[in-house]
């Protein structure tokens, strides 16, 4: 019997695109769809996905917990524990619309939650310490729940299908948001489990990944060592809760995180001037077992911002384009073209070199 | 009278020799004679240790040492090594000594573990073509780094070393090795950018200008420390114990202990060097901490202290205690580790296997969350690259290599170091011997070894698409095992091949 995500390690090559509103002006997912759509080829219809910012206005100050249940019955004993430790203003399933591709579709609701105050004081946590803590609680110890979104103002919405279907099943061109991120899968097994679709997320954080690290488990063994638990056992996990372990736990600025996971090469350091040879050098010294290896782009979107980066040696392919406040990423060229024929100025994304894009002022 | 018969033949072909008596005059255990009656090259067996000395130099190729066909009768019990151990202690009375490492058909897990590669869904990277980085740094790293509010890092960064390859010359003292094949393993370590580590011999002042790329080592006996030698090498080592004898101190016999190894010891000439079996001021963890706090003061913290176990049954709750205690290196040293001299017994039945050593302290310290704390550095039978890249893969920072090293300067492994009359130089601190070993010339073979295998290590990353060595540092999913049970891979954490 074929095993699913979580039991063993799946490879899977992809296509990922990616759109940001540098005012923060909202626009629809038809967008972000249509680009990921034309890079079909590069999917297999075994996972697609998107993640999708500033699409809560009304519920910005709650955590949007989105969950996939295998059955009523789970549904109700993880309902039991949410009751338990958040306060739900509101709850109910996640508008679909019917699809013939997409099939076998679990129970797939929305909770907006703040942590039930009186635990959240006495467990003596983060506010977001203490909600990512319960996600990985829930997706460890309750067998058929999985809670695949966890952020403010935010969602990841993905299933097993090609991700144009992904998208019109879960109606996101009614959905507006000044960032969008898209994931079409390449697996090379059959997962057949949904929540092994990417994007990846905890809390605010979500990736969108292309590549197969060979650093995989050096960089898994290492960030286990700090209470993450790495189930999925996909490259995707493990570099969200790298970013996640050095960005919001050791307060690294973005781009620092940047340079741990894709760091420059020891002979570029060292023919850098004394103040940052050393400063490159701590970096790798501390954070060595961070560093990605292997082909990677990513798309790493948070609130307010998103950041691109491929692997030191660009080894897979990643395109961005401006175009007024808009800025584009995508694997392919022609994935930007197709909703922007005309960019001002379109390149490749270099090697280990991140590309920032943030909004102007409050989301 | 003798009860057992020579473990060799010396088979001299006639029609090649030339009776130049170049064999009797290269063996130091006389096997080889000039008959003064006839003038000819005649052979005593009996003393012959197979060291393929006389080989190597008969300038006509006369020469062959072939084993003994007289055996005792066959026996799957009694194996002649085993009658011949105990008729040799019942003509002496004494404890069995031998030379280099455990020769004993013990699994060599190493030779049980394979690698992965790269195909398709990602690529293998090609070191002729791209960096493929493998300087490694050694010592305590802090968990994490601070920043002021520009963005420049705040935190003291603690001292560390490089190494351009993740390979060190393990310890070998000046007195169980001769002056110039240490001096060939420092040349050597200078010239790759890493370390030779002087045992507990002292450093030598002909060894001076290699005390950058010096390891020095206090053990029991602290032969050789002073203020001044702490100061000099770049990482102390305190030696706990040893892969060959764990468990006991060392023994350098009077007889080798001339004028340069007593001077260096700081011990008179020719008294003998003992080093007692524990450390007299660390019986317990505790003082352990005390011990590398006070090298760490005179040192002024400017050092990564060292510390070396032997792999055995506890070594994992023990190398969490050293690290707990301040030790910025773990070195495990595994039962498989060579020595110029250790008691056969002790050798070929205490400790554990390196490879489920390290699988074992790797696991440990980070399910501690104290692996980042030290790094990890083993011993004990590395024999080539591939042994390497597995120990990296294991969760190894580096490897530190001796008996690979020695064979680099022309040791033929006939495990009699502790005679004192190697043939080759090595071993010895005979000046008729030592003299045959000429650094200048010897140091190029312990360098092409060590770019050899970084090479090899560097093609084996490229093919798993790595190119830096940290990516390797225990990536176990790169490594599965092949004939293994079920428990040896959970202790080693690898999957067995075909999952």
């Amino acid at each position: 019997m074929l095993k699913k995500e979580g039991e063993v390690r799946i490879p899977a090559g992809c296509a990922i695109s990616g759109i940001i509103d540098r005012k923060g002006n909202r626009f629809s997912g038809s967008d972000v769809i249509q680009s990921i759509a034309l890079m079909h080829d590069r999917s297999n219809g075994l996972g697609g996905g998107f993640a999708a910012y500033g699409i809560y206005p009304e519920f910005k100050d709650w955590y949007a917990l989105h969950v996939f249940y295998s059955s009523v019955d789970v549904k109700n004993k993880t309902e039991e524990y949410l009751n338990a430790n958040f306060s739900i203003e509101m709850s109910g399933r996640i508008p679909t619309r019917k699809v013939a591709s997409i099939k076998d579709a679990p129970i797939i609701w929305r909770y907006f939650a703040k942590p039930e105050p009186g635990k959240l004081i006495s467990s003596e946590k983060t506010e977001d310490d203490y909600v990512a803590d319960a996600v990985i609680a829930i997706n460890s110890t309750f067998p058929g729940a999985y809670v695949f979104s966890s952020g403010k103002n935010m969602g990841a919405f993905k299933a097993v299908g090609y991700p144009e279907d992904v998208g019109e099943y879960y109606k996101l061109d009614e959905y507006d948001g000044y960032l969008w991120t898209a994931h079409g899968r390449f697996p090379t097994n059959t997962p057949g489990w949904w929540g092994g679709a990417h994007p990846f997320t905890i809390l605010d954080w979500s990736v969108v990944h292309n590549g197969e690290i060979s650093s995989y488990d050096a960089n898994r063994r290492y960030i286990e060592m700090f209470g993450y638990d790495c189930s999925l056992q996909t490259d995707t996990e493990v570099i969200t809760y790298l970013f996640d372990y050095l960005v919001r736990k050791k307060g690294l600025p973005l781009k620092t995180a940047a340079n741990v996971i894709a760091a420059p090469m020891w002979e570029e350091i060292a023919e850098m001037p004394e103040k940052e040879r050393k400063y490159y050098t701590a970096l790798r010294q501390v954070y060595s077992s961070a560093l990605v290896n292997g082909p990677f782009s990513i798309i790493l979107g948070y609130t307010g911002g998103l950041m691109a980066l491929n692997d030191r040696l660009k080894l897979r392919a990643l395109v961005a384009a401006e175009c007024g406040d808009k800025l584009y990423l995508a694997s392919e060229e022609s994935a930007i073209r197709v909703v922007c024929p005309n960019p001002e100025n379109m390149y490749s994304v270099e090697g280990g070199v991140p590309i920032i894009a943030t909004v102007d002022g409050e989301v | 009278m003798r009860y057992f018969t020579s473990e060799f033949l010396i088979e001299r072909n006639k029609d090649r020799c030339i009776n130049c008596g170049a064999c009797a005059r290269q063996c130091a255990n006389e096997a080889h004679y000039i008959d003064p009656d006839t003038g000819e090259v005649k052979s005593d067996e009996t003393k012959c240790v197979d060291c393929q000395r006389c080989v190597c130099l008969c300038p006509t190729n006369a020469l062959a040492i072939v084993k003994n066909p007289n055996q005792t009768r066959e026996n799957a019990n009694w194996s002649q090594q085993a009658i011949r151990e105990v008729e040799m202690q019942a003509l002496t009375g004494g404890i069995l000594l031998s030379g280099m490492g455990n020769p004993k058909p013990y699994p060599v897990y190493w030779d049980k573990i394979l690698l992965n590669a790269s195909q398709v869904t990602n690529p293998s990277i090609d070191p002729l073509r791209e960096p493929m980085e493998t300087k490694t740094y050694l010592g305590a790293k802090p968990t994490q780094l601070e920043f002021d509010e520009n963005g420049n890092i705040t935190t003291e960064m603690p001292p560390m070393v490089e190494l351009d390859t993740p390979l060190m010359m393990s310890a070998m003292s000046f007195g169980s090795i001769s002056l110039n094949a240490q001096k060939s393993l420092a040349m050597a370590a200078k010239e790759c950018n890493t370390f030779f580590n002087t045992g507990e011999g002292g450093l030598h002042k002909e060894l001076y200008p290699y005390a950058d790329h010096a390891i020095v080592q206090v053990a029991s006996g602290r032969f050789g420390v002073s203020k001044e030698y702490l100061n000099k090498g770049k990482i102390i080592e305190i030696k706990i114990g040893q892969g060959a004898k764990p468990g006991i101190g060392g023994h350098l016999p009077g007889e080798k202990v001339n004028g340069e190894v007593s001077r260096t010891r700081m011990i008179p000439e020719h008294s003998d060097a003992i080093s007692p079996a524990p450390h007299h001021d660390i019986y317990s963890i505790e003082d352990l901490r005390q011990l590398i706090f006070s090298l760490k003061e005179v040192t002024r913290y400017k050092k990564p202290v060292a510390v070396k176990i032997a792999a055995v049954h506890n070594i994992a709750a023990i190398a969490s205690g050293a690290v707990r205690a301040g030790a910025d290196i773990i070195v495990i040293d595994g039962f498989r580790g060579g020595s110029g001299s250790t008691p056969t017994r002790l050798r070929d039945n205490v400790g554990i296997p390196i490879e489920l050593a390290l699988a074992a302290v790797d696991q440990r310290l980070r399910d501690e969350s104290i692996r980042q704390n030290c790094s990890i550095v083993i011993a004990g039978s590395v024999r080539n690259s591939a042994d390497v890249v597995k120990a990296i893969a294991l969760g190894a920072d580096a490897c530190y290599i001796g008996t690979s090293a020695l064979i680099a300067l022309g040791c033929n492994m006939c495990r009699t170091c502790m005679t004192g009359k190697c043939n080759w130089g090595i071993c010895t601190q005979n000046p008729e011997l030592t003299k045959r070993l000429n650094p200048e010339e010897k140091y190029k073979k312990v360098v092409n070894l060590l770019h050899a295998w970084n090479h090899e290590i560097q093609e084996m990353m490229g093919g798993m698409g790595i190119n830096a060595i940290e990516s390797l540092r225990g990536n176990r999913l790169m490594l599965r095992g092949i004939g293994l049970s079920e428990k040896e891979l959970e202790i080693l954490g690898i999957k067995h091949a075909g999952e």
